[in-house]
């Protein structure tokens, strides 16, 4: 099947097997390997990227499904030269070891900010339970979603404009 | 005059290696791709245990973009490869040899037996599915009680027994302590109880993968693997290649804790039909798959008696453990228990000790290293046993630890097991520990939950603990009869524009060696920490190492940066002498520049860099070179040691645990990098209490693995982990000119017992002092409910007859 995807902000035409996962059309054929596999039950989030600006697995979504969308991974969030809030975040709290869950852990967590931009632990913990990290024990990616949080504000400046653009652009 | 410039040791820096791993440009090793690259499947055996009677690859072989199918006759023929293991633990230690692919007989559900390569991952796992095989069932063996009875069926018929080894250790024949018997039998306590150490799985988020070139003038093999160098030589011996004919590479490695350390079957085929074809091969697990067939961890059985004085005081230890090796010997799997022994007599003074342990065979997944290693089943033991021989002194459980441990002044102590801890200040911790904690607080408040008989009642956890890491002195491990030794090496390379390269042989996976390597070096060559690159991974460019596990990077890999710093300095010095014309005596060292004593005359190591590249105007003789190299062997380990307490909140109407608080204060030397030691403890508690409360990797009566995917096997998530309260002390050890201690597995050796402790401390009152872990909500309800020792058919599949049992002994 012929789809047509935006991805990371440029435009591909592919043909794809109709059993093909987003996951693997984005790594294998786009070339985006910064979203990576670690499950094959849609459990651990590890591949979680932006489907039409709201969080997806992507090794549950089809490659047809995402036909005619645009789809933002890990790749595609830094702007300018400029790391997105919630990867500066991420760095700066140290959220992040061996940092194979982290793509989906950011991508989630841009995700979770869009709904709610002011959440407490809790909600973060509850937010964030469709991805595994094995390394970090989370609490320093708690940490770095409110913190994040905290820099995206109204009147933290660009930066908040720039989660608009990434996580619920594209409608 | 030299400017003071602020030491990198110590401080907070945020981690070099974040900025590729937070922006999606990461090296995996399945995104390695290289031209005509084809991809490997293999076919997994259903069965736990069947002789294959026949076995049809034709049908695979037609199948869409199929290249080959290969089964062990055709990539073994001779039948001569075995998978290595590099710790005979005895001279007799039974090792049947494990193929690289079944050979007419599956002794574990997920053992390979055929592979498939096709043009596409896709196409080959399309075509196992046309491989027709028939099977002849034999009896499973999965219990290990089970295994060594009389007339057991045998996982491996040739053997004649499913006993692997027996080793054994007693302080009154080291002549390191008393003897155990006697201490028993005049002691006015005794208690004996069984342990469980549940099945786990590593579950490193990155499932394991290789990918082999065999163009070019050497076989490269790239692979998720935590131990790169180990794996050229194994596989140079494993397969005959010649080692200098082969290069291994882990790129990034998402995560290993133990469970990336075996040499695999998998690894092995992918070079053989990689040669065959002469072309590059993939290899990629699922996490089904990784979850079938990677090692698992813990798997022991374990009896412990333990006796004391009427006043508290200790008097004997004695350990008789049944280990699971699984259906074959892994890499290091009979050693685990081993490294245990050491740890049974944790930071108590036992004046006697013995310890013995049988290595089971049964039809499962071969078991081997799993964050701590032995440490974490010892400590738990330990730890356990330790409160309910409070319980039965009537004693407060951390007056009975106070009573019986090492005390600041006695070090070093050598202990019955042998060691000699070199520091250690087990009342700085705990003080700190129980300050945080509200210690006397939290007690006043489970006792008004207990008198007003509250449905969710509250217990206090305490883990009081050390290790030993930094793995290993050389002599110790080959008087264990480990196979290598527990160097590690280093060279650093002063470049000619001043920058520096550093390689080491412990090669990381998530603990940060870049950052942390960078800032050792910064301190040592006094260059700036964004002009040092470490290089790891590649046994090319980090020609030689150890590899990394058992807490040993920084403690071992990190004093060899150090050593190999000094020699740079030290052939830098006679170029600087030689510049400033004055005598070497005239010179002194610090922040990156040598300076003529009592003048402003001085020179970088920059400047040095650089005339001993262009190398015109040398001393007389002077090799051009800075470079410079160094292997490091420790004298001894480093004993890291802290105290852990935890609060659980137990519903008596539910079986819920919730955590409601968790301190730890850990000590673990001189701190490199705080923040990289912090993340440490945080991963490492999240593992110890996923075992003492989540995770179990359970097979049903044929032996299948009904845990086998995230869905059932129960990772924690952020929603069921408590943040965590973590502080230091810092005892800085004396075994290494660091003073460092190692931090990679403490959270996950004392969190286990401590949550544990917490929910028997919170329903002892109902008659129970001990629940089998995981401690589910089915568990604990059940506990409750029957007012029971024994957590036997909880409700859990797991928990089956393998419940612990009864307090016996108990006051003469
Ligand atoms: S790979 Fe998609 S959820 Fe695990
Ligand atoms: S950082 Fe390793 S899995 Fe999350």
């Amino acid at each position: 099947m012929r789809i047509t995807v935006t991805v990371d902000g440029t435009k591909y035409t592919d043909e794809v097997e109709p059993r093909t996962l987003l996951v693997h059309y984005l790594r294998e054929r786009v070339g985006k390997v910064g979203t990576v596999v670690g499950c094959d039950t849609s459990n651990c989030g590890a591949c979680t990227v932006h489907l039409d600006g709201h969080s997806v697995k992507s090794c549950s979504v089809l490659a047809v499904q995402a036909d005619g969308s645009e789809v933002t991974t890990v790749e595609g969030l830094a702007r300018d030269g400029r790391l997105h809030p919630v990867q500066q975040a991420f760095h700066d709290n140290h959220a992040l070891q061996c940092g194979f869950c982290t793509p989906g852990m950011i991508m989630a967590s841009i995700d979770l900010l869009a709904d709610n931009p002011d959440p407490d632990e809790t909600a973060v913990r509850e937010g964030l339970e469709g991805n595994l990290c094995r390394c970090t024990g989370y609490q320093n990616i708690v940490r770095a979603v409110r913190d994040a949080a905290q820099h995206m504000s109204p009147g933290a400046g660009p930066e908040a404009e720039q989660i608009k653009h990434v996580g619920v652009g594209g409608e | 005059m030299t400017a003071t410039i602020e030491p990198e040791v110590g401080k907070a820096r945020l981690r070099k290696e974040d900025e590729r791993l937070i922006t999606g440009r990461t090296r995996w090793t399945d995104n390695i791709v290289l031209p005509g690259m084809l991809h490997l499947a293999v076919l997994r055996s259903p069965m736990a245990h069947a002789k294959i009677v026949s076995l049809d690859v034709s049908a695979a072989k037609d199948s869409p973009g199929v290249i080959a199918v290969y089964t062990a006759k055709d990539l073994d023929p001779d039948g001569s490869i075995g998978m290595p293991c590099a710790w005979p633990i005895t001279p007799d230690m039974k090792s049947p040899r494990r193929p690289v692919l079944a050979d007419g007989q599956v002794n574990f559900a997920g053992e390979g037996i055929a592979v498939v390569v096709a043009r596409s991952s896709a196409e080959a796992h399309d075509a196992l599915e046309a491989i027709d095989v028939e099977y002849d069932e034999l009896p499973v063996v999965l219990d290990m009680e089970a295994a060594l009875a009389e007339g057991a069926p045998l996982v491996h018929e040739d053997l004649g027994t499913n006993e692997s080894a027996v080793w054994k250790f007693d302080s009154a024949e080291a002549g390191t302590g008393g003897n155990v018997e006697d201490a028993i039998s005049s002691s006015k306590i005794v208690l004996k109880r069984r342990f469980r150490q549940q099945r786990l799985i590593p579950a490193f988020m990155e499932p394991r993968a290789c990918v082999v070139d065999p163009t070019g003038t050497q076989i490269s093999v790239w692979s998720a693997t935590q131990v790169p160098h180990i794996l050229r030589v194994m596989t140079a011996l494993t397969l005959g290649i010649p080692e200098h004919k082969l290069r291994v590479i882990a790129p990034d490695v998402g995560g290993g804790f133990g469970g990336k350390i075996g040499v695999l079957p998998e690894e092995m085929m992918t070079v053989l039909v990689a040669q065959k074809l002469g072309k590059p091969v993939k290899w990629n697990e699922s996490r089904s798959e990784s979850i079938l067939t990677a090692h698992h961890g813990r798997d022991q059985i374990q009896d412990i008696t333990i006796s004391a004085n009427a006043d508290g005081t200790v008097t004997g230890l004695k350990v008789e453990l049944l280990a699971n090796m699984g259906a074959y010997i892994g890499l290091v799997g009979p050693g685990v228990p081993i490294l245990g022994a050491f740890m049974f007599n944790a930071i108590y003074k036992f004046p006697a000790y013995h310890f013995a342990c049988t290595n089971v065979f049964t039809t499962t997944t071969l078991t081997d290293a799993y964050r701590g290693a032995g440490r974490p089943e010892a400590t738990f033991a330990v730890e356990r046993i330790m409160d309910e021989l409070a319980d039965e002194l009537g004693m407060d459980p951390m007056e009975l630890r106070e009573k019986n441990w090492i005390k600041h002044e006695e070090f070093p102590f050598t202990t019955v097991a042998g060691l000699t801890y070199d520091t250690g200040n087990y009342e700085a911790a705990t003080e700190k520990a129980k300050e945080l904690f509200d210690y006397d607080g939290l007690r006043r408040e489970q006792q008004q939950r207990r008198d007003s008989g509250d449905p969710v009642q509250l217990g206090i956890g305490i883990s009081t603990f050390t290790e030993m890491c930094g793995l290993a002195p050389s002599r110790v491990l080959g008087s264990l009869d480990y196979a290598a030794g527990g160097w590690e090496y280093a060279s650093v390379r002063m470049l000619p524009t001043g920058k520096v390269e550093v390689t080491t042989g412990a090669s990381g996976h998530g603990q940060g060696h870049e950052t942390a390597w960078s800032q050792i070096l910064a301190d040592q060559l006094g260059v700036p920490f964004d002009d040092i690159e470490v290089l790891h991974g590649d046994t090319q460019s980090s020609h030689k190492g150890m590899d990394t596990y058992g807490s040993r990077s920084l403690v071992v890999g990190g004093v060899a940066v150090v050593k190999a710093a000094e020699k740079v300095v030290a052939k830098a010095k006679p170029v600087a002498a030689h510049l400033l014309e004055c005598s070497e005596d005239d010179l002194e060292f610090a922040g990156g520049k040598f300076t003529v004593k009592g003048t402003d005359q001085s020179t970088t190591m920059q400047d040095i860099a650089f005339t001993v590249f262009a190398a015109h105007n040398l001393p007389d003789g002077m090799e051009p070179s800075l470079d410079s190299d160094a292997t490091f062997d420790p004298e001894n380990f480093s004993y890291p040691h802290g105290t852990h307490l935890c609060a659980a909140e137990v519903d008596t109407e539910t079986g819920r645990v919730k955590l409601r608080s968790y301190v730890c204060v850990d000590d673990v030397g001189v701190v490199v990098n705080p923040l990289i030691v912090e993340g440490q403890v945080h991963g490492g508690l999240a593992q110890g209490i996923a075992q003492a409360l989540f995770e179990e990797a359970v097979h049903d009566e044929s032996g299948t693995l009904t845990t086998g995917t995230f869905a059932d096997y129960l990772l924690p998530s952020a929603a069921d982990l408590p943040s965590f309260t973590t502080a230091r002390t810092e005892t800085p050890s004396t075994t290494n000119p660091l003073g460092a201690k190692g931090v990679g597995e403490a959270g996950t050796i004392a969190s286990t017992p401590a949550v544990v402790n917490a929910v028997i401390d919170a329903v002892r009152h109902f008659g129970v002092n001990d629940i089998d872990m995981p401690l589910t909500p089915m568990r604990v309800w059940h506990a409750v409910q029957h007012g029971t020792t024994d957590a036997g058919g909880a409700g859990s599949e797991a928990g089956g007859g393998l419940g612990s049992i009864d307090a016996s002994g108990g006051a003469q």
